[in-house]
């Protein structure tokens, strides 16, 4: 059975890895940019997921890791000369202005100074709960984005950072979102996995069994951020441009609907919710932009995405809080209907 | 070593209320002892100061000759202590299984690293994990419903869980508070056989609470009796039963209940 | 800097304080009975000034009327939405009706744009809120010192109204205790309604205050000042009605000086709140006056 499972994950794999090959060879790039950004939302989904679903820290900080993830592999990557021209006002400061490296190590670097950020941030946030979390989280991701308008010789201030190389493709986004996939799946259903949930259902229980509450805590809030960090720095490279407005709370929305919408606590619910938004936040363009039907113009109305976004998050929140997923995973069980009967339906 | 457990004159104030004054205890290993009292009498929150809960304002612990005095709950339940809670505080979304295994996580030794990419390491440790929560489901009968989530187990079960997931820690002191409430004449006389069987299959002491007058004196070998946080009394069960004082605190209330 | 300096910043500090006073107020009043921050109390302010804004333009009123019809419309609004929004997940964990909150924060800020476009307008400007008034050597605009006066009789009101009177009553058992207070007879849906609507009035009163301060209004002017207050509020010890107005004087004051101090700093003076919030929770999470809660085990 078990062997089976593992067969038909592995068939599953190659189709899609065929999937996105054939994509790459025959979608037009508005297609294949969608399907770039659908591979990102899902690492970024995973990142709130582990927080805000397994450990049940509301956390809403992860526009604020996205932009220090995304402004330091623009900065490791972009050649010298477009620094140079980007920083026409203050230049950049040494040594960064010199530097260019590949785009695997600066997009590891970028996931790291976010994950340094993110566990400095969580010493003193992580002793607070709930709601006061969530605005403490916020702030701080206000607050980052403060400093990045205000530090101008670092990150060119409201400027922002044009012609960053177009490293991302769908190999990058994908290939990241597959192994987040999976090393989420196993961490999730591991011992460490257990206390997390263990802390979301009862932190005094769970520290009473032993678990030292503050070190997962925080291991989890660094691994999110980490993930943030990494889910930013694609979605630069991707778009080839950054600057201060792009990482405000509404980023942040976004990313909470996808876990909301998918199930919080569902790593399937997450995966399947990133592709439903990222589609529909591409095709809900259409009612933004300028449309001429016949004789009538009907000039684009901006705002409206949102306002279907934040109707779609309500409507989940009252009327089906749990999502597409709640707290289940997908299993191949499903298929055979057997789910229950099984020794190994747990963690397998 | 022939003490386990020492508290020694522990005292904790809430604001200006004395919840528990000047307790002292002394647990020799493999012992039964309860600890009665009124409702209100603090009896919790002793077991809220000996598992790390509360800090006390004066005095001190000592658990196996090491000073626990202000541990951290998690830090104490490494040290061999393991409790359960009055009103039982299950993990009850997750599978009677699963809160057995997290009971096991604090004598994990795989790292995150290694069980985020299902090393074989870390498959071999999450397999002997397996074993230990399976054998343990067994000993205390719930492993037919290992697969349920906790919180659709029938109130006893519920209790029995919440003792196996505290045994998980492999523990050496097991405080249990109120195991018999709520429970029939039958369920606490099976509580009582379970309880003695627990202490010999897993060489336990245990420290409880308890209302259910025949349970405690069913079982204890030692009692202690406080009222208003003051300790009032302590012997033998049949020392107990016999106390002025202690009559005089339960006055209204059945001892034979 | 000069001392009459210091006293102009200062007597700004004050207005500008009172009036996130008065806001917070509504977000300490909320919290305190339901336990979770009303994330769209910030666009309750920004949908205030736009009803003074079209009281005016379509129906003509004068200033006056358009305001109390702005006060009136607001309060109903802060009650729909506690009815559409909250209640339903009286029940739920609070995770989700914190979620519903932003949710409805999103709806409103963007509705908004779509309806009332994303060009700022003009906020009416009496001026009788305009005027320069020189106190001994300072100068300051009218609504500089009308601001505080009007919070100081408004908080006057409040504090009233919760401490003395019957329906105050209600409400401090309704926080202390939902079922308790179901149980003496309390109509609870009717005092958490009764909340919003005060605490929203509260809103448009602080809304209108911040468009004759900033008479430019468009959909995303209320997030800032939501967020700052939500912060004196729990600077002050949230569920607290004058640890809201310590911690928007607060708030307002420490603000100003720092800009004035400190100009280097001007960029960063949204930030400052954030800082200020994360101190106190880290040395007093419980805010200046809130009270400690021992957890129950």
């Amino acid at each position: 059975m078990w062997n089976k499972k593992n067969l038909y994950t592995g068939i599953s794999l190659i189709l899609f890895i065929i999937f996105i090959y054939w994509a790459d060879n025959n979608l037009d790039p508005y297609k294949m940019r969608i399907l770039i950004l659908c591979g990102i939302y899902v690492i970024l989904a995973l990142s709130l997921n582990l927080v805000n679903g397994f450990t049940g820290l509301f956390s809403l900080g992860t526009a604020g890791f996205m932009a220090v993830g995304a402004y330091t592999c623009a900065l490791l990557t972009m050649s010298p000369e477009m620094k140079e021209m980007a920083f026409f006002l203050e230049p950049l400061i040494w040594p960064l202005n010199q530097i260019q490296i590949p785009f695997l190590p600066a997009l590891i670097i970028s996931g790291l100074v976010s994950a340094v950020i993110g566990f400095l941030i969580a010493f003193p946030v992580l002793r607070l709960k709930g709601d006061y979390l969530a605005i403490a989280t916020l702030g701080f991701s206000e607050i980052l984005r403060v400093v990045i308008i205000n530090a101008q010789s670092i990150t060119n201030g409201a400027l922002g950072l044009k012609g960053i190389p177009k490293y991302t493709t769908v190999y990058w986004s994908w290939g990241l979102a597959l192994l987040t996939i999976y090393l989420m799946v196993n961490l999730i259903n591991s011992s460490y996995g257990r206390a997390l949930r263990a802390i979301r259902e009862d932190e005094t229980a769970a520290q009473v069994m032993g678990i030292n509450l503050f070190y997962h805590k925080i291991t989890a809030f660094t691994i999110s951020a980490f993930l943030a960090g990494i889910g930013g720095a694609l979605q630069g490279n991707l778009i080839r441009t950054v600057d201060p407005t792009m990482y405000v709370f509404q980023l942040t929305f976004q990313i909470l609907l996808i876990v909301v919408l998918g199930g919080i606590g569902s790593i399937t619910g997450s995966v399947i919710a990133a592709v439903i938004i990222t589609v529909l936040m591409e095709a809900l363009r259409v009612v933004e932009s300028p449309m001429t039907i016949g004789p009538l113009h009907i000039p684009g109305i901006s705002g409206m995405r949102m306002v279907v976004f934040s109707l779609l998050l309500m409507v989940v929140i009252l009327f089906y809080q749990q999502g597409f997923m709640g707290q289940r995973e997908f299993s191949w069980d499903w298929l055979s209907r057997k789910g229950r009967d099984n020794e190994q339906t747990i963690g397998s | 070593m022939n003490k386990l457990l020492e508290v020694e004159d522990i005292s904790i104030k809430f604001g200006g209320l004395t919840a528990v004054q000047n307790f002292s205890l002394d647990l020799k290993p493999g012992e039964i002892v309860g600890l009665i009292g009124p409702n209100g009498a603090g009896k919790t929150t002793v077991f809220n100061i000996i598992t790390g809960i509360y800090k006390p304002t004066s005095g001190k612990i000592f658990f196996k000759g090491e000073d626990i005095t202000f541990l951290r709950p998690d830090q104490i339940t490494k040290m061999g202590i393991a409790r359960t809670f009055q009103n039982i505080r299950l993990f009850t979304n997750l599978p009677v299984i699963e809160n057995v295994l997290v009971g096991q996580h604090l004598r994990l030794k795989s790292s995150w690293f290694n069980a985020s990419f299902n090393t074989r390491s870390y498959r071999k440790e999450e397999k002997e994990m397996r074993e230990r929560a399976f054998k343990l489901l067994e000993d205390v009968g719930l492993y037919e419903m290992r697969n349920e989530k906790a919180g659709s187990l029938p109130y006893g079960q519920q209790r029995r869980l919440e003792i196996a997931r505290a045994l998980a820690t492999n523990p050496e002191l097991v405080l249990l508070d109120e195991p018999a409430a709520g429970m029939s004449p039958q369920e606490s006389q099976e509580l009582m056989e379970f309880i003695r069987e627990i202490r010999e299959r897993f060489k336990v002491t245990i420290f409880m609470i308890e209302h259910h007058m025949r349970v405690v004196m069913g079982i204890c070998e030692r009692i202690k009796v406080i009222d208003h946080g003051v300790t009032i009394a302590h012997g033998t069960p049949n020392e107990i039963q016999n106390n002025d004082r202690v009559i005089e605190a339960y006055l209204g209330v059945d001892l034979n209940a | 800097m000069n001392f009459q300096l210091f006293l102009q910043n200062l007597a700004n500090g004050i207005s500008l304080g009172s009036l996130y006073a008065l806001i917070a107020i509504g977000y300490t009043m909320v919290y305190g009975i339901l336990r979770f921050i009303n994330f769209a109390h910030g666009e309750i302010i920004m949908l205030a000034t736009y009803f003074v804004y079209f009281g005016i333009l379509i129906f003509s009123m004068p200033w006056w009327l358009a305001f109390i019809f702005s006060i009136i419309l607001t309060s109903l609004l802060g009650m729909g939405i506690e009815k559409v929004a909250y209640k339903p997940l009286r029940d739920s964990p609070r995770i989700s009706i914190l979620i519903s909150a932003i949710g409805v924060s999103f709806l409103i800020q963007n509705l908004s744009l779509v309806i009332f476009g994303g060009r700022p307008k003009a906020f009416c400007q009496p001026s009788i809120f305009t005027k320069m008034v020189t106190f001994g050597n300072v100068k300051i605009t009218s609504i500089t010192f009308i601001t505080p006066i009007i919070a100081g009789i408004l908080l006057y009101f409040v504090t009233y109204l919760v401490n003395n009177t019957k329906t105050g009553m209600a409400m401090r058992a309704t926080a202390k205790d939902f079922d308790t207070a179901k149980l003496m007879g309390i109509d609870i849906d009717k005092i958490i309604s009764l909340t919003f609507t005060l605490g929203s009035a509260l809103a448009a009163v602080g809304g209108i205050m911040w468009g004759l301060r900033y008479p430019q209004i468009h959909p995303f002017i209320g997030t800032m000042p939501g967020l700052k207050c939500f912060i004196a509020a729990v600077v002050g010890g949230i569920g607290n009605i004058p640890g809201a107005v310590l911690g928007g004087f607060m708030l307002g004051i420490m603000e100003i000086m720092l800009v004035a101090f400190l100009p280097g700093l001007t960029g960063y003076r949204d930030a400052f709140a954030f800082v200020l919030l994360i101190i106190i929770l880290l040395v007093r999470p419980t805010g200046i006056l809130g009270e400690k809660i021992a957890e129950k085990v």
